[in-house]
This record gives structure tokens, C-alpha cells and sequence, in this order.
């Protein structure tokens, strides 16, 4: 920083903050203590090209979010007004420029994403001192630099970052293997007994009973089991396929260490990518109603209104996840509020009926409650985005047309938006690659398999990430999918890239091996 | 700018420019944020460098948006990747390129540098220095200023009314804290000073004055970029020579006969009053069209050759050229190259000649 100042609260923001603190608990949000820091915009638009992190490991990625964000604010284009850091304490950064009723209603805002973290179930695997550990990753990094040489370790920094997408979000919550590896050498012992079941018998029966013959054919089909076991690994197509490599690539210690951080950073944002719609709803949700129920002055409310506005706006025809985020859970606090649920209501054909419908339940805000606790935005929009909700928000899909080159509106029918809704949320809208064989053709290759779900992958990136996994895996490494309808394997050795046609349309690793 | 944004940001800028590794280069991108300045958009450069990774091509992709429209109707321009952006593109009317001037020095080539630049005098050895001379509020406990915060606590105490002879603790409380601060005192790197001739005489036109000019410009432009502290001095002669201040360098229009000499033997008597060139790096640009009065020549020549040339770096003789003369004085100073190797002569016929002639006066390669 280029001077010191203080980043403490200045005694006029204390009071505020002491005053919406006190509103958001009254209102029965739930958060970690959370301190705020008034920075400059420079400050603050360095700290957000770290993603929040001021401490976080070098790396020319972050110079590149920095140009952009300082030139947007430079020439008045954009301009960061919050930014909230999943930490315990909550970090968040106001900007020192900022007017008065902007730093009320960004506070309002950060309370509302302090509960979020805090509550929502799919952050509870994330760590609370990430601040701390993100410091920790970048000392690291910085030592292998210093060890090793800046360039060697951006390079393969640069290698991780490109397949920094290939994790298994849902492994958090699910066991996928047991907790040790049966590749591990403890289990070596094992592997030349092959147990195959013997009936107790007495001595003079024993040949009856369990004939030498068959004992040994079975014990022969038992090993060949077991070899062939052996040879592929992993027993299932590994999802995180970051894990694989830390677990079998042979890469030196600091390499291992580099991919681990950035595996681990992938995980920790990864809920905030998988709740974006809901988690900024939820904020714009409690900084929309505290800030008019309790905070505004008559004299501020023009501004407020302004940038609640501009936050909300829609930027051409793209989905603004604030918008889309605050509407829906409006939407679900008016439906329980009224009572439009459940069977009674989903099987009424009137239609006059269903407009007048309103039981006065009033559980409208216990269930966003519920809501933020146990959905992320895949369930939340499954779940709660109705064929009303869509034509009254003008919601509509659209879809890439080859022969113009454009993407065109496609439908407004609801099931459609749903469904193309549903799709770009899954997998973060990214294709689902897997590592399917760590010694593909028994000559120690890896074999990647990308589940085609009716979209082709980029062929030109593909290739390229291709090297970057074989740089990581040292093998010539194999990615199997399907270009134009057709199953391809697509290879890259280190040297040059291949591609060959594999035949079947679910092309499994025999035929592949056939083709050969 | 934070240091630690600094270095990172430098580190992009570098590759962006190709300056280090090669294999990111394919994935940088010429992107662009769309700006107004004045009523007008204008384009500002954003490079990015996107890491391939997998994802969807475009063929069969989709997506939700939200607003006004009919089915069927298209959202972008053909060929526009990735996200749909109706509504905020422009009109084709974005002209102007954004560019500041000291982007501009840098893109100016970074093969340049001042050549032969050696460590002279006392005042290269130091770079910069922290000097703790300054009082903050904040700072870290060590540099805690404890004289200053005894007083204000004694102060402040002393007010409160609290103190008490009897037991005369002072207790120090946040607000009482007093740091001692630095100031970083930048001293030249390398010692430096450019001195620019400029020929206003008659037989140079109007163009002429103004090639010379926009060489010259770009020259200081591009070092004031690049080195602190670098001293400059700007002289115009026709027969007589005046030491003159930037803006006169840039903006006189005068006329009369040429005596080259005249410039050079200013030069010489600043350099030796100013400049001692035991502590300086000296270097000299001198812009003429190569006509000078016949009988000042040998007189110039020997000038150059035994008195300025010893004293300097990097002797630039830039020529543009003469519609009336001969332009002779260019071969007078090319006879020089061959003896001394701190000489390098350009001619500058026209306006693309420009670039050319400050790589050759300021290219690495030399």
C-alpha cells in the first residue's frame, strides 16, 4: 500500500454499523463477528483482484484482474461497492469514497452474506481461517519461487489454474472411497493369497467337499480378477480428477504441494459459485429490507433507490443473479405467506381461484430461512422457479444457431427455462471430465473421459488443457469424447496431438484398445 | 499501488508484450472495455490471457436470459464468443484507441535504452533511502514514537484530570499513540544528462522543424519514461547558439544563417560548468539539415573530435533533409564513425524515417 492509513472504521461508520448489526440480529440473521475495512479504491481494487485475499500467493492472473478493474474504475465504467470475505471473523471492505447511504446499504448487504456463509449448508465444509491459510499458501509459493525460480514454478502454476476446474463438488458431502487406498502398500501383503471359500469338512471328506480342481480354478480366476483390477485404477471414474494426479502423478514435493493449494482454493470458492444466485438474493434480499424498514433517512432514499437500481439492473439480456436471486425468494416469502403450496393449491384449476388464493399462513420468512439453509441454486431454482415467476420476470431461453452464427431466443415455455437453467448451473455449466484409467493400456497412460451430455467440448481448448494434464502426468496422456456425434480419442504424448475415431459411441476402454 | 499488485501486474505486461515465455502468448486476447469520454465511446485496450481449460464449444450451447423479445429473434452480432450481450453493444462508431503517454513511450520499444550508460559520480551508488522523519498515527509498535506518546497521554491526562502527582503513572491509550514514519528519499540512479541541438537556422523548413521536433519528443519522452533524475538540457542555434527551456525548444520559430560550432561550443561550456564528466553520463543530440556556413565546418569538426567527443557517452547526429544546401556536414560526421565508436549519424528523410533513427540512436544492439 502506498501509504499507511487507517483502515479502522471512523467513528461516524461505527455508529452505523452498530445500529444495522443490532437490526440484522433483531431480524434474526445469524453471523460471525465481522469487521470492516475502509480502504481506498486503489486498495480495494487490489485486494478484490486477489479475490479478497490481500495475502494471497503471486501470480500474473491477479495483475490481469487488476488492469481490468482499475481501468473500469479509472474511466468510470465500474465500481466495486462490497466485498465480503467467508472468513471467521467476516472481513468486509467499504470503499473510503463511498457516501454515507452507500456504506449503509453495503453493510446491510454484508450482514445479509455474513449469514449466508455462516448458515447455508453447503459452505459448512469451507474453512473458517482461510484468511490465515491463504496467507500460509502464499508464503509457500513464494519460497518455491525463491528455491526454484520464478518461472519454472508460474509455469506449472499456469498448468494447474487451466484444469483448476476439474474438482468433484459434490465429494464434500459424500464418501467416495474408503479411508485408505488399496493401492497403498499396506495391503501389499495381501495380494499373493487369493481367499477363495472352503466348506468345513472333516479329513476323509475334505476332497467331496471341496474338490482340489475346482478350488483351483477358482483360485485362478481370482487372481486373474484381482490383476486385472489392479492394472485399472482408478475402481471408478475419479471426478476430481485434481486429487488423482496429487495422489499418482509422479511430481516433485513442491509440485505436489503447488497443485494441492490450488485444489484447495478451488474448493473453498467453490460454494460461492454454487449459491451465487441465492447467496447475492439473500444480501439484496436483507440490505433491501433493513435499509427500508429501519435505516433510510427521507433524505437519502433517492439515492438509495439509484444504486438498489443499478444493482438489480439487468446488463442487456444476461440473468443479473442479484435480480434473479432477491425476485425468486420475494416470490417463495409471498407463496408461503399466502399459502400458495402443496398439493390443494398445485391441483386447483381455477385460475380466478389461484389468483385470489391466500390462506394467511405467514410462514413466508421462516421458509427463506429454511431456504438459505439447506438449498444451493441448482435445488433452489428446481425447486422454486414457477411458470408464473417466469412470465412475469419475462424469462426466456436461448440457444446457438449454426447456420447464422447467433444465438437466438429459443422458447418461453417454462419447462425449457428450466431445464437450460438447470443445465448451465450443473457442473457450473462445465463439462464433466473424469479421470478414468491411471495406466490406460497398461503402459502407464492416463486416460480422461469426458461424460458427453449432447454439447461437444472446444476442440482447440481441449487440446491445449490435454498438454497441460500430460505435462502433469509426465505419461502420454488420452481424452475420450465425442466430436460431431462420432466417439473420439483425443491424445497428446508430449510431442503431438492425435485424434482417432474409436468406433462405438460409448467407447470403453476394450475398444479403444481394439482400434489400436 | 500496492507493491505486491505491482509486481504481478508488471509480471502480465510482460508477457502481454512477449518479453518473457512464449507459450502463453496464443491465449492473450486484444479485448477492449467500451468507454465514453466527452459524448464519444472510445475503446480502451484490455489484453487478457485466458487459460484453456475444458469447456463447451459453441455448437448446441444455450442459456436463460431475461426480457423483451420474440422467439426467434436473434441476441448478438454473428461471431460474437461466448455470452450473449444484447443491448450494450455500440454502434460502430468506436475510433479512437486509448492510449496514455507513457503507455505510449513504453510500447515505443523496450529494446531501446541509454547506451554505454556507466556508473559515474557519487550519486549512483545510492538508490533510495528510508529516512525516518515523519510522525503517523498508525504504524507498528516498534516504531512507536515513546517521547511523543508520553506527552499526549501526560496531556490528555493532565486535562481529564486524572493525573496524579502522588502516583504519577501515565498510562498510554490508543488515541495517545505516536509512530515515527519514513520518507523515502529517491536519489538518481544513474546520473544522467541529455543535451538536445536543434538547427532553427532558414534553410530548414517548416517540416523539417517539425520531423526534428517529433524525433526529439519521442527521444525525451521515451527516457523521461525510463530513467529518474536525468537531467536536460535543450540548446537551438542558427548562427548563434541559446540555451532554452522545454517549452521554447519545442515552440520557437526562428531563422537565420547556421554555425554549427556555435551550438557545440555551448554545449562544451555547459558540460564543463554543470556537467563534469567524471560524475555525468552525457549525451548529445544534435538536429540539423546539414547546411552550415563553409568555413565553420573544419572548425566544428575539430570541436567534436578533440573537446566533445571525450566528454561524452553517445554523440546522435540526426539529418533531415535539405531542399536548398547539400547537406554535407553528414558525411563530415560519418568520417568520425570509424575512430570513435560513441558516434552514431542518422538521416531522416521524411516522417517514417522517425522511428527508425531513435532505434539507431537508442538500440541495445550498439
Amino acid at each position: 500500500m502506498s501509504q499507511f492509513y487507517s483502515t479502522n472504521l471512523p467513528p461516524d461508520l461505527r455508529v452505523v454499523k452498530e445500529e444495522i448489526e443490532t437490526y440484522a440480529r433483531d431480524y434474526g440473521l445469524d453471523f460471525y463477528e465481522t469487521i470492516f475495512e475502509v480502504v481506498d479504491a486503489e486498495d480495494l481494487n487490489e485486494i478484490a483482484a486477489y479475490g479478497g485475499f490481500p495475502t494471497r500467493y503471486p501470480h500474473w492472473s491477479f495483475g490481469m484482474s487488476y488492469e481490468e478493474l482499475r481501468k473500469g474504475y479509472d474511466y468510470g465504467l465500474s465500481k466495486i461497492y462490497e466485498m465480503v470475505i467467508n472468513n471467521d471473523p467476516c472481513y468486509a471492505y467499504l470503499m473510503r469514497c463511498n457516501h454515507l447511504v452507500d456504506q449503509k446499504l453495503v453493510m446491510a448487504h454484508v450482514y445479509g452474506h455474513c449469514d449466508f456463509f455462516k448458515n447455508n449448508a453447503y459452505f459448512a465444509h469451507t474453512s473458517r481461517k482461510m484468511m490465515d491459510e491463504m496467507a500460509n499458501h502464499g508464503a509457500r509459493i513464494r519460497r518455491y519461487v525463491e528455491k526454484h525460480g520464478e518461472d519454472d514454478v508460474e509455469l506449472f502454476l499456469d498448468r494447474c489454474m487451466s484444469i483448476d476446474d476439474l474438482i468433484d463438488i459434490h465429494s464434500t458431502a459424500i464418501k467416495r472411497r474408503g479411508d485408505f487406498s488399496r493401492y497403498d502398500f499396506v495391503e501389499k501383503t495381501n495380494d499373493d493369497e487369493v481367499q477363495t471359500i472352503r466348506f468345513k469338512s472333516k479329513d476323509y471328506m475334505e476332497d467331496y467337499i471341496n474338490p482340489p480342481g475346482v478350488i483351483k480354478a477358482e483360485e485362478e480366476e481370482a487372481r486373474k480378477r484381482l490383476e486385472k483390477v489392479a492394472r485399472s485404477f482408478p475402481e471408478q471414474p475419479e471426478k476430481d480428477v485434481l486429487l488423482f494426479l496429487i495422489d499418482h502423478a509422479p511430481l516433485k514435493n513442491w509440485q505436489r504441494d503447488v497443485l494441492s493449494i490450488v485444489r484447495d482454493e478451488a474448493y473453498y470458492f467453490m460454494p460461492q459459485a454454487q449459491t451465487k444466485i441465492m447467496n447475492e438474493g439473500w444480501a439484496s434480499y436483507w440490505h433491501s429490507t433493513i435499509m427500508t424498514q429501519k435505516v433510510l433517512q427521507p433524505s437519502e432514499i433517492i439515492d438509495y433507490a439509484d444504486h438498489h437500481s443499478g444493482t438489480m439492473a439487468m446488463h442487456g439480456a444476461r440473468i443479473n443473479p442479484y435480480k434473479l436471486g432477491i425476485e425468486l425468494l420475494r416470490d417463495i416469502e409471498n407463496r408461503w405467506n399466502t399459502g400458495r403450496f402443496g398439493a390443494e393449491y398445485d391441483n386447483c384449476d381455477d385460475l380466478d381461484q389461484r389468483r385470489q388464493w391466500n390462506r394467511n399462513l405467514g410462514l413466508g420468512r421462516q421458509k427463506i430461512f429454511e431456504v438459505r439453509k439447506v438449498h444451493n441454486d441448482i435445488t433452489f431454482i428446481d425447486t422454486f422457479l414457477t411458470p408464473e415467476f417466469c412470465e412475469e420476470h419475462k424469462l426466456f431461453s436461448y440457444a446457438f444457431v449454426d447456420q447464422t452464427g447467433q444465438y437466438v431466443i429459443e422458447s418461453r415455455t417454462f419447462d425449457v427455462i428450466k431445464k437450460r437453467l438447470l443445465f448451465g448451473l450443473t457442473n457450473f455449466g462445465k463439462p464433466w471430465i473424469y479421470a478414468k484409467d491411471g495406466n490406460f493400456r497398461n503402459r502407464g497412460e492416463l486416460l480422461l473421459w469426458h461424460s458427453h451430455n449432447g454439447i461437444d467440448l472446444k476442440l482447440d481448448h481441449a487440446k491445449d488443457t490435454l498438454a497441460n494434464v500430460q505435462f502433469i502426468w509426465s505419461r502420454p496422456v488420452h481424452l475420450e469424447t465425442i466430436l460431431e456425434g462420432k466417439p473420439v480419442l483425443l491424445s497428446y504424448d508430449g510431442n503431438e496431438h492425435s485424434s482417432k475415431a474409436t468406433g462405438e459411441s460409448n467407447g470403453n476402454r476394450a475398444t479403444v484398445s481394439k482400434s489400436r | 499501488m500496492g507493491q505486491k499488485i505491482e509486481r504481478d501486474y508488471q509480471r502480465f505486461r510482460r508477457i502481454v508484450r512477449g518479453k518473457v515465455k512464449s507459450n502463453l502468448s496464443k491465449y492473450i486476447s486484444r479485448g477492449e472495455m467500451i468507454g465514453k469520454k466527452g459524448g464519444e465511446l472510445v475503446s480502451i485496450p484490455l489484453p487478457q490471457i485466458q487459460l484453456p481449460q475444458f469447456r463447451y464449444g459453441q455448437k448446441g450451447s444455450a442459456g436463460v436470459g431475461q426480457g423483451d423479445g420474440d422467439v426467434g429473434q436473434p441476441l448478438t452480432a454473428p461471431d460474437g464468443d461466448g455470452e450473449p450481450q444484447a443491448g450494450d453493444q455500440p454502434g460502430g462508431h468506436i475510433l479512437e484507441v486509448e492510449l496514455t503517454l507513457e503507455e505510449m513511450a513504453e510500447i515505443l520499444g523496450e529494446e531501446l535504452a541509454l547506451p554505454r550508460i556507466k556508473p559515474k559520480g557519487k550519486k549512483n551508488i545510492l538508490t533510495k533511502r528510508d529516512r525516518y522523519t515523519s510522525i503517523r498515527q498508525v504504524g507498528p509498535e516498534s516504531l512507536r514514537h515513546f517521547k511523543r506518546t508520553y506527552k499526549r497521554a501526560l496531556r490528555r491526562m493532565l486535562t481529564a484530570g486524572v493525573y496524579d502527582p502522588a502516583d504519577p503513572r501515565v498510562i498510554p491509550e490508543r488515541q495517545d499513540k505516536q509512530y515515527r514514519s519514513w520518507k523515502e528519499t529517491p536519489l538518481p540512479q544513474s546520473v544522467a544528462c541529455i543535451i538536445y541541438m536543434m538547427d532553427v537556422s532558414g534553410s530548414m523548413t517548416d517540416e523539417q522543424k517539425e520531423i526534428v521536433r517529433i524525433e526529439s519528443f519521442w527521444i525525451d519522452m521515451w527516457i523521461k519514461a525510463h530513467y529518474q533524475g536525468i537531467e536536460t538540457v535543450y540548446i537551438v542555434h542558427d548562427a548563434i547558439a541559446h540555451e532554452v527551456d522545454e517549452h521554447t525548444f519545442y515552440h520557437t520559430r526562428e531563422s537565420g544563417g547556421t554555425k554549427i560550432s556555435s551550438a557545440y561550443e555551448l554545449a562544451n561550456k555547459i558540460i564543463d560548468q554543470r556537467y563534469s564528466p567524471e560524475e555525468w553520463n552525457i549525451y548529445a543530440f544534435h538536429f540539423s539539415d546539414g547546411d552550415n556556413w563553409g568555413d565553420d565546418i573544419p572548425h566544428c569538426v575539430n570541436i567534436l573530435k578533440n573537446i566533445l567527443l571525450p566528454k561524452l557517452n553517445l554523440f546522435g547526429y540526426g539529418q533531415v533533409e535539405s531542399p536548398y544546401g547539400s547537406g554535407e556536414f553528414f558525411d563530415y560526421v560519418h568520417e568520425l564513425l570509424g575512430n570513435h565508436e560513441n558516434v552514431v549519424a542518422s538521416r531522416i528523410p521524411d516522417r517514417d524515417a522517425i522511428l527508425g533513427s531513435i532505434r539507431e540512436f537508442l538500440g541495445t544492439g550498439r
